[in-house]
């Protein structure tokens, strides 16, 4: 049986790997769409913070990993894919064929259509080339403007300011993160950056960026909406990605944001399957299909559609639990399933204002959907297991109203 | 024959030994806080439960992680980080649906429990074999690995100890 998986993140990884495991004897090819051996985004943090070198943003250490696998990687870009003949067309024109290929080409970043965003020292921070630019630029005491406090932009935060940058952060929705957390949580957040002198515009927006004038300290201006320009030394622009799908138009591959896959992360096409940022899948909480766009439902969905393409779907996907941890400058937050709420849900929520302590916990019934939370790390992952094997917490529910804190409590007692 | 260590919260009277045993194997120092094993107590019921990671096949920590740090010791079966790798990015802590990996904010990584390489301390240190470390044929399949496959259906493995 001859595989192929186009992309090598974390979900093409994983498929490759689970296929191998499965199938001994299989032909896996591995197209890669870049020149570096397969690297995690999720690590960009890291290096840009010199905690590990480029070696170290590797997903897999061993050189030889995947020849002593018997797969074959290749490091081009696939341009386009024949499904009616099975086989894939590579941007330096080979055709590969294909019985069963697996979609895994991630996403990329997006910028905001604003004059100036394709000047040189403006950047997004989602490839390890991106990453490279970052770090010679973002020296001790340039000044960087951060554009979107999202979850990558908060992700990065941490390690712009071990760099030694002046860094504003530019926010359009009126708080932090705004996907993951809630107008308290949000708030707290944004004290906590403040007090270690992050300065942070929410509410705002750049609407354009240009070269500065000759006699200007900083060669690029931002401006911004209701606030005087800023001066700079790079932009950064993290305001949101999506799905790479451009290479399938003209293609017979169903897409919408992501590629279209059912509850085996088949496509439209039978032999054709699709996982990670790519793919439009399964949200377990309210059973609607969407990008999640995180690295634990890359892999989940890399290793059930790697055990559905050897075993003829075997193997149903239930749905991925959104869930985030998020780690600014040693305040740890975490936000899983519905951690907003549902209607008719109830609630329970602990604030210590003081010392920046969150834990917002929501139950559908007496069954937990979700959380967020600030400062509470212990254990944390019970929380996964509560809301995946949807554990009914009986008489747990109304103590855990009263006190959200005793989760581990109410986990064990299930048990 | 793998070993696996098991736990009868019956047994259990909270005196923390192990969590003792655990810091100072692991941290070098007699620190709960640092412990990987913890002893959970009901007040209420005056009854303890100590808890720690039973190196499920699935392996959830060690499929989530973005930087190949985890990776199973092939003779005690126990999934061990690999200090010099883990980033510290957490994402193991929020994939593990048993909450047995933890962040350790003094190091920037990760802490699981490693079985202390074949002899785990805690079990040693137990005074009242709430915690052994016994052929895993005897322990039958506890709750919590039962727990795994019904959170997943996808486990691609045959449990480790099975
Ligand atoms: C800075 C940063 C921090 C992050 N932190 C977190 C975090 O803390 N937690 C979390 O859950 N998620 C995080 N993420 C998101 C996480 O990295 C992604 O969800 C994850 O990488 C998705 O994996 P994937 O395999 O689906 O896609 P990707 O990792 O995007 O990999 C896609 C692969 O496809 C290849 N490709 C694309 N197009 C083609 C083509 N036409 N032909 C051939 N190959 C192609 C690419 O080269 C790449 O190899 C972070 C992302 C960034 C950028």
């Amino acid at each position: 049986m001859q595989y192929i998986i186009v992309g090598a993140g974390p979900s093409g990884v994983i498929a490759c790997e689970t296929i191998r495991k499965l199938n001994q004897s299989a032909q896996i090819t591995l197209i890669t769409g870049q020149s570096e051996p397969p690297y995690s985004r999720m690590a960009i943090p890291y290096f840009l913070e010199e905690k590990i070198t480029e070696s170290g943003t590797h997903l897999r250490h061993n050189s030889e990993h995947f020849s002593s696998l018997g797969i074959i990687v290749i490091n081009e870009k696939v341009n386009a894919i024949e499904t009616s003949k099975n086989f894939v067309r590579l941007a330096d024109g080979t055709e590969l064929g294909y019985e069963k290929l697996l979609l895994a080409t991630g996403a990329q970043a997006v910028s905001p259509p604003i004059d100036g965003i394709h000047l040189d020292n403006v950047h997004n921070c989602w490839t390890l080339e991106d990453a490279r630019n970052i770090a010679s630029k973002a020296v001790a005491g340039s000044s960087v403007v951060l554009m979107g406090a999202g979850f990558i932009g908060c992700i990065i935060l941490e390690s712009l300011l071990k760099r030694g940058v002046n860094l504003t952060i530019v926010e359009m929705g009126d708080r932090m993160v705004p996907r993951m957390m809630d107008d308290t949580a949000g708030g707290l957040l944004k004290s906590w950056c403040e007090s270690k002198g992050v300065r942070i515009l929410t509410s705002e927006q750049v609407t354009s960026i240009n070269d500065a004038d000759s006699s200007d300290q900083k060669p690029l201006k931002v401006n911004l909406k209701n606030s005087p320009a800023l001066p700079a030394d790079l932009v950064i622009c993290a305001t949101g990605v999506k799905s790479n799908i451009d290479f399938l138009k003209g293609s017979d591959i169903a897409f919408d944001q992501g590629i279209i896959v059912n509850e085996f992360l088949q496509t439209n096409i039978d032999n054709v399957y699709a996982s990670g940022d790519v793919a439009q899948g399964l949200d377990f909480s309210d059973q609607s299909w969407h990008v999640q766009a995180i690295q634990p439902t890359a892999v989940e969905h890399g290793r059930i559609a790697a055990i559905n393409m050897v075993q003829n779907n075997s193997c149903k996907h239930h749905g991925s639990i959104n869930m985030n941890i998020l780690d600014t400058m040693g305040l740890i937050s975490t936000s899983f399933g519905q951690w907003m709420g549902i209607e008719g849900g109830q609630e329970s929520i602990l604030l210590d204002k003081k010392n920046f302590r969150y834990l917002n916990l929501q139950f559908k019934e007496d069954c937990l959907v979700g959380i967020s939370s600030l400062g509470h790390t212990q254990n944390i992952g019970v929380v996964r297991g509560l809301i995946r094997g949807k554990v009914k917490l009986g008489a747990w529910k109304e103590r855990l109203m009263k006190d959200p804190s005793r989760l581990m409590e109410a986990y064990l007692a299930s048990l | 024959m793998e070993k696996s260590l098991v736990i009868n919260p019956d047994n259990c009277t909270g005196c923390l030994q192990c969590e003792m045993a655990c810091s100072y194997e692991n941290e070098g120092v007699f620190n709960p806080s640092k412990s990987r094993i913890k002893v959970f107590t009901f007040h209420q019921e005056g009854r303890f439960v100590p808890y720690t990671c039973t190196q499920c096949a699935d392996a959830w920590c060690q499929q989530a992680c973005p930087v190949d740090a985890i990776s199973l010791n092939l003779v005690t079966g126990a999934k061990e980080v690999n200090e010099s790798s883990c980033v510290g990015c957490k994402v193991c802590t929020i994939s593990c649906p048993f909450g047995t990996i933890n962040y350790n904010q003094s190091s920037g990584k990760v802490i699981k429990c490693d079985l202390c390489g074949g002899d785990p301390k805690c079990a040693s240190a137990c005074p009242t074999q709430a915690i052994s470390y016994v052929d895993a044929d005897q322990t039958g399949l506890d709750k919590m690995r039962k727990w795994a496959t019904e959170t997943d259906h996808a486990s691609t493995n045959t449990p480790a100890n099975a």
